[in-house]
């Protein structure tokens, strides 16, 4: 996988940059239901009668702990995040709805992502009406997108070092075994490269709970980060 | 980009031939042997024969062939695991390309570059590793000595003394009491005693509900402490007495001949005495004289190379370095970078900018699990800490449950990446 691949995957942090035309307007919610329809409603059901089907009803998201829903079967890899602390925020449902599996890599939600902020943002608005008490969710919420992107296309487009990751990549397997193991620790073995870097930066950006791994990611550089990249692709 | 591994380290290697004098007249490799088969040992041994891809000539010098990690044997205590499962060989370290020698190293002739075993065989070094652990210092605890161990166990290095300890909690009469001599800082994982607290008030809950545990600590505080006695409270309630310096804590002395402890002048018959002494590097340290006056070998911190020569490298517990506790986990994160920094030496390799890390995890009670954990980075004057994170107290079941299943894949990780 080329580093030109990642590319699309820069979509997570572009979006961070894209405010709302104003302060408490998500989107458009009309538009969101159309969204909703067309692409969530084949496995998931909102509203006061909604029941879990393929996917876990989604009435009263806001504000709950991922894989929280009771007698939904969730993958290993949601249950770890909602044990980790994941919450759903406008913000980390802003990152699920754009790519799933940079926020949660083994999520059996079977949606390559919307990558179309202002539809995400009227998806999300749509999801947001029927939560049971969004008149709780802090008024700030809406608003703390934020609005100096960290990322520019430019740091996704370094060429990392692989010698330099070896090196690195040798922190990583004090945890992560290499044979791809995964009990109480994720299996980071053939994970697809660009998955790979924007889960790091998730990580750095604190929208992915875990403390040891946002205390890891926090501390590579946008060099660091690519270059364990490169070397992770160099693996057979 | 398809770039082969091989190809990169290759490269290395054709760089290195032109810096190392002993792989030009190609004599013989550059010899590197590691003193102690552990989280810092084992992993620098496996690492350097690795990413050398047969570079070096690595000989790990090991007195047990089976070796016992001293992490999570409080869980064998607590009844969670099994003493095999702590149990590990160097087979895969072998067959890695390390020559595996299970004999004592017991002498160091820095002068001559030479190391010798209790077998009388002498080795070579271009580059020495020591990672003797811990050795306990004499007098540390009045009334204890090594010898007393058979009585009072320290069971802080992992093997016959743990399997002594748990015996003897097991029998202790109905009502008994367990009492602790809890060590003075520096020592080995900084939570360890404590979460052997935890594992003992685990088993006497359900054996012995109305034995007590007694602990008496010279420090004034220690780690974890708020999430201890938040977990002590919540599932051992009123099993375990804290006696710290200001009651006498610190001035304790031992009578194993009567199974007694005395606090403040006062006697005290006791069924169990686990005596955690002082601590200082493992012996081969001192001999080879790379230690100061405070009984560890001050190192240098963007290396692990010891202060006093630069030919020698001392990992893990043996090591002064500055804030990493000693711990598993620092050793075998240290290894990692004295790897780099040896074969940049010996073969020319690059040599990156050194980064440590650390995770301790404890086992408070059944699915209650917490960690600490923080990373690190060179400065002139010492390992220092750069960003840290602890476990809160009021955590929700599940998190804390996450928490232990974590510490199980941890350990998993850390062995394999340890032991191959």
């Amino acid at each position: 996988m080329g580093l030109r691949g990642l590319l699309p995957a820069l979509a997570l942090t572009a979006a961070a940059g894209v405010s709302p035309a104003a302060a408490n307007d998500l989107g458009d919610k009309d538009r969101g239901s159309e969204l909703f329809k067309r692409q969530c409603s084949a496995c998931h059901q909102i509203g006061p009668e909604a029941k879990n089907r393929v996917g876990p009803v989604l009435t009263g998201l806001f504000g709950r702990r991922a894989a929280s829903v009771k007698d939904f079967t969730y993958s290993k890899s949601m249950a770890r995040m909602g044990s980790d602390g994941l919450t759903w925020t406008l913000e980390t449902l802003d990152a699920y709805v754009e790519n799933p599996k940079a926020l949660v890599s083994g999520t059996r939600m079977n949606y390559r992502g919307m990558a179309d902020p202002q539809a995400r943002g009227a998806l999300i608005a749509f999801l947001r009406d029927w939560s049971d008490k969004p008149q709780n969710i802090p008024e700030s919420e809406p608003t703390a997108r934020k609005t100096d992107p960290d990322l520019d296309p430019a740091i996704l487009g370094i060429v990392g070092d692989p010698e330099y990751g070896a090196y690195l990549s040798s922190e990583c397997s004090t945890c992560h075994q290499r044979d791809g193991s995964d009990q109480g620790i994720p299996s980071i073995t053939q994970w697809p490269e660009e998955d790979f870097v924007v889960a790091m930066h998730a990580y750095k950006k604190k929208l992915r709970p875990h403390p040891v791994m946002q205390m890891m990611a926090g501390r590579l550089s946008n060099d660091e980060i690519a270059a364990l990249a490169a070397y992770f692709a160099t693996l057979e | 980009m398809i770039l082969n591994r091989r190809r990169f380290i290759g490269t290395g290697i054709a760089t290195g031939a032109l810096l190392s004098a002993a792989t030009v007249w190609g004599q013989t490799k550059a010899r590197v042997v590691v003193i102690g088969g552990g989280a810092g040992g084992a992993t620098v041994a496996r690492y350097l024969a690795k990413d050398s891809d047969g570079a070096l000539d690595v000989t790990l010098i090991e007195a047990n062939p089976i070796y016992t990690t001293c992490f999570f044997s409080n869980l064998y205590l607590g009844g969670f695991r099994e003493f095999e499962s702590l149990q590990h060989g160097y087979d895969n370290v072998s067959a890695g390309g390390v020559t595996v020698i299970n004999d004592m190293a017991t002498g160091v002739d820095r002068a001559a570059k030479t190391v010798t075993l209790a077998g009388g065989q002498v080795l070579a070094y271009d580059r020495l590793v020591l990672s003797p652990g811990i050795d306990f210092k004499d007098g540390s605890v009045p009334g204890w000595s090594v010898e007393a161990a058979e009585i009072m166990p320290h069971a802080y290095k992992a093997g016959p003394q743990t399997q002594l300890l748990k015996a003897q909690i097991e029998s202790m009469p109905q009502g008994g009491t367990f009492a602790m001599v809890a060590p003075p800082n520096p020592y080995r994982c900084p939570p360890g005693p404590y979460e052997r607290i935890s594992m003992v008030a685990h088993m006497l809950k359900q054996k012995n509900p109305t034995a007590k545990i007694l602990v008496l600590d010279p420090k004034d505080k220690y780690s974890k402490q708020a999430l201890f006695e938040e977990g002590w409270a919540k599932h051992y309630d009123g099993m375990v007495s804290w006696v710290g310096p200001e009651f006498g804590g610190g001035a304790v002395e031992v009578r194993p001949d009567t199974m007694e402890v005395i606090v403040d002048g006062e006697a005290q018959k006791v069924d169990v005495c686990n005596v955690i002494p002082g601590q200082m590097a493992g012996k081969i340290a001192a001999i080879a004289g790379v230690t100061d006056e405070s009984g560890w070998a001050p190192v240098h911190p963007d290396s692990m190379k010891a202060k006093a020569d630069e030919n020698v490298y001392v990992l893990g517990d043996s090591s002064a370095q500055g804030d990493m506790p000693k711990s598993a986990f620092s050793a075998n994160s240290q290894a990692k970078v004295a790897a780099m920094s040896i074969r940049g030496e010996l073969t020319g390799s690059r040599v990156f900018p050194a980064k440590y890390s650390n995770t301790c995890w404890s086992l408070i009670a059944p699915e209650d699990g917490v960690k600490v954990g923080a990373s690190y980075e060179p400065t002139p004057e010492k390992i220092a800490s750069v960003e840290s994170f602890i476990s809160a107290t009021g955590e929700d079941a599940a998190l804390r449950k996450a928490t232990y299943e974590e510490s199980l894949g941890w350990y998993a990780g850390i062995t394999a990446d340890i032991f191959g």
